[in-house]
Formats: C-alpha cells, sequence, structure tokens
C-alpha cells in the first residue's frame, strides 16, 4: 500500500508541477460559470436558466471534455516510463507491476477528481451565491450527482488510457490509440447505435437496443445527468433508448463503476503478462 | 548464505536460447566480473538476479530467497546501463522517491548525493544534468538502504578519471563492509585490479570463471619476457635456447632487446638457467592481463561476437 501511495504521490505532484491540475480546474469552473450565465442565450436572454438545463449542458460539455482530458492525463503512464528509460528500474524496486498501475491510477484519479471537485465546485457554490431564488437542495444534489458521475467518468477512461499503455511500445502509438477511444466512444459509437437502429428497420429485439447504451461509458454518464429531470423535458437522439431502458439511477451508477472497474482489471492483467 | 546462486539456468526468448546452463555464484564481500561481448546474455543474466524475468530452466536463489520477491529485491541495488531519470525532477526529489519505493531513510538522501560527487547540482532539474551526472545519481540511486547486492552494468561510462578512481575506492569499501557486488564492463584494463573473480559469457555460455590466477593457469597463455643482454644479444639468445633445454619457446629480437614467451611452467626454470649463464642485465615479466585472457575465451569468434545484438 506504501509503495502505491509513493507512486501516487509522485503522479499526483507531477499535474501540480506542470499546472495539470489548475489549468483543469480552471478549464472546468469557466465552462461551467459560462453555460451557467449564458445557458438561455439561446432563448434570447441573459442570466441563470435553470439547474436542469444547466446540468444537461454540462454534461453534454462533459462528454467531450472529460474523456479527452483522462486519455490525455493517463496514456504515456506506462509507455512514457518506458521510453524514458525509468519503467525497467521502477521493477526492479519492491514494487510490484499491479502496485504501479494502480498507484498511477491513483494519482490520475486524485488529480482528475480534484480538478473536478474544484471547478464545478466553485462554480456550483458561485452559483449558490449570486443567484437568487435558486433552490439550493436542488441545485446541490444535481451537482453533487455531475461531479460524482464526471468523476466516475475519468476514472473509466484512465483505466481504458492505461489499456493501450500497457500494450504499446511507443508514446505516439499510445496517443493515436488514445484518441481513436474518444472518437469511437464520443462520436462514432451513437451513430452506429442510431444508424443500426434505422437499418434494422424494426427487426432487432427492441428490448434489446436500450441495453446498448450500457456499451458506452459517455452515454451512461449522459443518461445520468439528463434523465435525472426527464420529467421536464423529452429525451432525443438516442438517448430516447434510454427511457426505455428497466435500470434505475443505481443500475447506471454501478454501470458506470463498471466501466473504470473492467478496463482497469484487464489492464493489470495485460501488464502482468508485458515483457520487460 | 551466497548473494546469488545459479544452478544451470538455461533461458530462453523467442525460443532462442539466450542462456545456456549457467552455474554461478556470488558470496557476500565479492567483486564479480561479468565480461561478454554484446548478446552474450549478461543483461539477460541481471535481469533473470534482479526477477525481471523468469529463467526457462534451472534454480535461482537470490539473497537466500526468491528473485523479485519484495523482501529480496529490497536488499539489491542496480544500476542499468544508460540510466535514466525524470527530466523534470530535480536529483533530491528523484532520489527521495526511489527511497521511499525502497524503505529507505529520506535523511540519507542529501547524504549520498554528496557522496557521488552531487552535493552542488542536487537542487537543479536532471535535465540539465550531463552523461556523468546521471550515472552518479543512477549510483547514488543504487547504493539506497545500504544494498546486500549491488549489480553494476558499465558503471564508469562518462566518469572522469577521478570519479572512475573515487567510483571504484568506494565499490572496494562496500566490499569490505560485505556487500557483494556484480560489475559488467567493457573497460577491462579499468576494472582488472578491482575485482576478486571474473566470469567470461559467449553466446549464453559461461566460458571460464574465477580468480585472475586460476584463469590464466585456465588459459594456459604464455608469459612474455623483456630481456636485456648484458653484452651480445647473440650470446643471450644461446643463453634462452640452452636454458629452455627444448621447450618450445618464441624468440624475438628487436632494439637490441629479446622478447621471449615461455608457457607459464617453464617460467622459473628458464630464468633460472638466465641468472646462471650471466648474459642477461635486466627483465621485465608480462603475465597475460584480463584482456589478453578475454580475449582468448572469447576466442575465433573475433570481430563477429562483438556486433552482436544486445
Amino acid at each position: 500500500m506504501n509503495a502505491v501511495w509513493t507512486i501516487a504521490r509522485k503522479e499526483l505532484s507531477d499535474s501540480l508541477r506542470n499546472r495539470w491540475l489548475v489549468a483543469i480546474s480552471f478549464v472546468f469552473a469557466t465552462l461551467a460559470l459560462g453555460i451557467a450565465w449564458f445557458g438561455a442565450a439561446a432563448a434570447g436572454q441573459v442570466g441563470y436558466a435553470s439547474t436542469p438545463a444547466t446540468i444537461a449542458s454540462l454534461a453534454s460539455l462533459g462528454i467531450f471534455l472529460i474523456p479527452l482530458i483522462a486519455l490525455l492525463l493517463a496514456y504515456d503512464a506506462v509507455v512514457g516510463e518506458e521510453e524514458g528509460g525509468t519503467l525497467l528500474l521502477l521493477m526492479t524496486y519492491p514494487l510490484s507491476r499491479s502496485q504501479l498501475l494502480l498507484g498511477k491510477f491513483l494519482g490520475h484519479g486524485l488529480t482528475l477528481g480534484l480538478a473536478t471537485v474544484i471547478g464545478f465546485g466553485v462554480a456550483g457554490v458561485a452559483i449558490a451565491l449570486l443567484v437568487e431564488e435558486v433552490a439550493i437542495v436542488s441545485l446541490a444534489t444535481a451537482m453533487g450527482r455531475f461531479i460524482g458521475s464526471t468523476i466516475l467518468l475519468g476514472l473509466g477512461f484512465i483505466a481504458l488510457a492505461y489499456l493501450v499503455s500497457v500494450r504499446v511500445s511507443e508514446k505516439p502509438v499510445a496517443a493515436g490509440l488514445a484518441l481513436t477511444i474518444w472518437f469511437f466512444f464520443v462520436l462514432i459509437f451513437d451513430l452506429m447505435l442510431l444508424g443500426g437502429l434505422v437499418a434494422s428497420e424494426g427487426t432487432l429485439n427492441p428490448e434489446l437496443m436500450p441495453w446498448l447504451l450500457m456499451l458506452n461509458p459517455t452515454d451512461i454518464y449522459r443518461l445520468l445527468n439528463i434523465v435525472a429531470f426527464s420529467g421536464s423535458e423529452p429525451l432525443s437522439g438516442v438517448l430516447s433508448l434510454g427511457a426505455d431502458l428497466p435500470v434505475g439511477p443505481a443500475g447506471l451508477w454501478l454501470a458506470l463503476v463498471m466501466w473504470c472497474v473492467l478496463p482497469l482489471a484487464a489492464a493489470l492483467l495485460l501488464f502482468r503478462n508485458r515483457r520487460i | 548464505m551466497n548473494c546469488f546462486e545459479l544452478d544451470t539456468i538455461s533461458h530462453r526468448y523467442d525460443r532462442e536460447t539466450v542462456l545456456q546452463d549457467v552455474t554461478l555464484q556470488l558470496e557476500p564481500g565479492e567483486i564479480l566480473g561479468l565480461f561478454g561481448h554484446n548478446g552474450a546474455g549478461k543483461t539477460t543474466t541481471i535481469k533473470l538476479i534482479l526477477g525481471l524475468m523468469t529463467p526457462s530452466a534451472g534454480r535461482l536463489s537470490v539473497l537466500g530467497g526468491e528473485a523479485g520477491d519484495p523482501r529480496v529485491s529490497q536488499h539489491i541495488g542496480y544500476l542499468p546501463e544508460n540510466v535514466m531519470f525524470y527530466p523534470q525532477l530535480t536529483g533530491r526529489e528523484i532520489l527521495a522517491h526511489f527511497a521511499r519505493l525502497k524503505g529507505a531513510s529520506p535523511a540519507q538522501v542529501p547524504e549520498l548525493l554528496s557522496q557521488v560527487g552531487l552535493a552542488d547540482a542536487m537542487d537543479a532539474r536532471t535535465r540539465t544534468y550531463s552523461k556523468g551526472m546521471r550515472q552518479r545519481l543512477g549510483l547514488a540511486q543504487a547504493l539506497l538502504g545500504k544494498p546486500r547486492l549491488l549489480m553494476l552494468d558499465e558503471p564508469t561510462v562518462g566518469l572522469d578519471p577521478v570519479a572512475t578512481a573515487d567510483l571504484y575506492r568506494l565499490l572496494r569499501q562496500l566490499r569490505d563492509e560485505g556487500t557483494g557486488i556484480v560489475l559488467c564492463s567493457h573497460v577491462l584494463p579499468g576494472v582488472e585490479p578491482y575485482i576478486d573473480r571474473a566470469a567470461i559469457l559467449t553466446s549464453g555460455a559461461l566460458k571460464a570463471v574465477g580468480d585472475l590466477p586460476s584463469l590464466r593457469r585456465q588459459a594456459d597463455m604464455p608469459v612474455t619476457l623483456d630481456l636485456t643482454p648484458a653484452g651480445d644479444v647473440e650470446a643471450l639468445e644461446t643463453a634462452v635456447n640452452s636454458a629452455t633445454r627444448g621447450h618450445e619457446v618464441v624468440v624475438r629480437q628487436g632494439d637490441g632487446r629479446l622478447t621471449v614467451e615461455v608457457a607459464p611452467q617453464q617460467k622459473m626454470s628458464l630464468l633460472q638457467g638466465l641468472m646462471a649463464s650471466g648474459a642477461i642485465a635486466d627483465l621485465s615479466i608480462h603475465q597475460p592481463s584480463l584482456e589478453d585472457i578475454y580475449v582468448h575465451f572469447i576466442g575465433d569468434g573475433g570481430l563477429a561476437h562483438r556486433g552482436g545484438a544486445q
């Protein structure tokens, strides 16, 4: 455990040193405040629209941003150490491969988690203080859910980045694959799902379709944050499938957790069999 | 308890045999030189002892335990060839990080850094370090936590002569305190005075192992005598020929001196004969050096052996 924490500590202090933590927090806070204040601009007015609308906009943005940041943060975790020549040395220390990877996961997770809490937390507090007649309880619940699911989504993509990082032997290749992962889950997956839905012309089992959303962590994330308010607005696009999903929020949370655990377990397994 | 024991170890890498039946051990308080051409299996041997790989066949024990066990690797210091560090961290930060990983006291960090001559540079980022400074930091890293087994791969690369002498002095001191040390180097004349035993590897097999006198005996290489005649060179040559009494010797003349190569067992009788003849004014004796022995054992492969992949 001590070794895990030593590795995590180095990652965390690295992200403080290279200003990643500060930069991500700043980006999150700016975006959240911007969306909160100008979210209603489309409706022809400036000012705080409503908590559900703000969270929905934030979640839509988070889907693009969080996976990208997580992948960038973590894609060189192992392959970078190897290219830098430190992996071999680390492995001669009383430190197992699992401990190294878990330490990295803890360090990167803390970086992203802290940035999320600070960035969106600041925005949440600012909204609560500056906007009059906002319902504090519903804002806090929605923000808490948003921040929690954002961290889980980030952890999932950090784990996916490790999956790449333990497999390849060159950093540029790892970067390319990480971007491919982002492209697939964020842009391609929903298109494929919609395309499949239309092309199948109803021959596919309609009960199966909603479950396919579970294959994409960003869809689960979106469902979690938007379906929570689904009473107020109709869902659009692929998300309408989610309305038919027979699992409640607990199931969605569980699915998001699985998206952290499974890639991480796979990465640990691959790393253990890697030749150094 | 031996620092490590390799018992008929073989290792295959992609079905290619890299080590074949290697039996070797290191006792505490001993410096073992591990020599061989590129690709001879030195790095593989070291990686096996460090527990980075497991041997395909044979028995291996390190510090009385299993290679790669955290309780074992805690007591091993390792300096890899071409050691690299995190460029954005300072020497002190890096050493503190590795000390924490090894469970060594962070208090020894500044002490070790000044011991390797990095006292002035410990707060500079290693990005700015020269090759020699990185090497010193690597050495300090290997010395963390007073290792009982120290493995150094080309430790003198990038070090100036003074730093090299310091390093060897330090290694002697550690050996006297009971550390077992493995030294891999291509600078054979440099390490010759400091090693207790040498192991010579070629193409994955252990060609010879032992201290220098026993390696000389195994190699059975001629001793070279440089003779200065008292008077006439021809008279000296006659004296040499009669003193060797028909044994094989190679005699060469040049600069009014005589160079004689004689088998080690005939050396003393030749010398006694020469002394008695009075034809000799001065002489010097050259034992085969580690380099000569190495070349002898590496053998016919010559250059082909030197170009092998690592």
